[in-house]
C-alpha cells in the first residue's frame, strides 16, 4: 500500500525497507514530528482525526502523481491517527530513485500535497489545558478570513 | 429532496453533531453549507473549507442530487 493511515507508532526501518531496491542509488525520507510549541503556545500532545475512506483514496492518488511526475522507483507515505505525544512521528514519506534529484523532488511534492489535500485535522492540546483545531497553513493562505481564531 | 450531511473536526464541534439528514429544495454544495450555517449559529463559512460528495472531493458549485451524502471538511492540517 503506497499510502496508509496508522493508529500505532510508525516503524521507520520497515518503511525504509519497503522502498529498498537494487536499482536505486538514492533514498530520501521526510519525518514530521510532534513539536512542543506552535504559535507561541506550549504543546503537550496532538490528536489527529482522519476521514479514512477519502484520505486513503486521495493519498494513493498523490503517490501515483509523484510516480508520474518524477523519475522515482518507489514511494510510500504513512500518516498517524489518534493521540500523539511530543517527539512521535506524525507522518513519514519514503522515496527511492536511481538518482537523488528526483527523490528529493518527489518527497517534497508528496509531503506538501499530503498537508493540503487530505482530510486530516490536527488538534493541539496545550500545557495550559486548552485545546484547539489547527489549520495554520490554510489560515495563512486565507489571511484568517474564516471564523477560526487563535486563543 | 433529502441530503445526508456529515461534519468533521472543527465543523462537527460547531454544528454540535457529526451528521444529520436535511430535507430541502436542493441546490449546490455551497448553498447547502449556507443553509446549515443558518441553522447552526456557530458554524461559519471558512475560506479554505473543502467539500466532498459521495466520498469524492468536489467543487462548491456542484449541484446535488437526491440521496447524495455531502461531507463538509474544515481547513485540513495533516502532517
Amino acid at each position: 500500500m503506497s499510502f496508509s493511515v496508522s493508529t500505532s507508532a510508525i516503524d521507520v526501518a520497515a518503511a525504509r525497507q519497503a522502498v529498498a531496491d537494487p536499482h536505486c542509488g538514492a533514498f530520501v525520507a521526510f519525518e514530521g514530528w510532534v513539536r512542543n510549541h506552535n504559535e507561541g503556545q506550549a504543546v503537550e500532545r496532538l490528536e489527529y482525526e482522519v476521514y479514512r475512506p477519502l484520505a486513503e483514496k486521495e493519498g494513493a492518488r498523490i503517490i501515483a502523481e509523484a510516480r508520474t511526475r518524477f523519475a522515482i522507483s518507489h514511494a510510500l507515505c504513512i500518516h498517524r491517527e489518534g493521540l500523539l505525544e511530543l517527539g512521535d512521528i506524525a507522518v513519514i514519506v519514503c522515496v527511492s530513485a536511481a538518482h537523488r534529484g528526483a527523490a528529493f523532488d518527489a518527497c517534497r511534492y508528496i509531503i506538501d500535497a499530503v498537508k493540503t489535500r487530505l482530510p486530516i485535522w490536527k488538534k493541539e492540546h496545550y500545557l495550559n489545558g486548552v485545546s484547539e483545531w489547527v489549520n495554520c497553513e490554510q489560515c495563512a493562505a486565507a489571511g484568517h478570513a474564516h471564523g477560526h481564531q487563535h486563543e | 429532496m433529502k441530503t445526508r450531511v456529515r461534519y468533521f473536526a472543527l465543523f462537527r464541534e460547531q454544528a454540535g453533531c457529526g451528521s444529520e439528514t436535511v430535507d430541502w429544495s436542493g441546490g449546490t454544495a455551497a448553498e447547502l453549507f449556507a443553509l446549515m450555517a443558518a441553522s447552526h449559529p456557530l458554524l461559519k463559512t471558512q475560506a479554505a473549507a473543502l467539500v466532498a460528495v459521495n466520498d469524492e472531493m468536489s467543487a462548491w458549485d456542484t449541484v446535488l442530487s437526491d440521496d447524495d451524502e455531502v461531507l463538509f471538511f474544515p481547513p485540513v492540517a495533516g502532517g
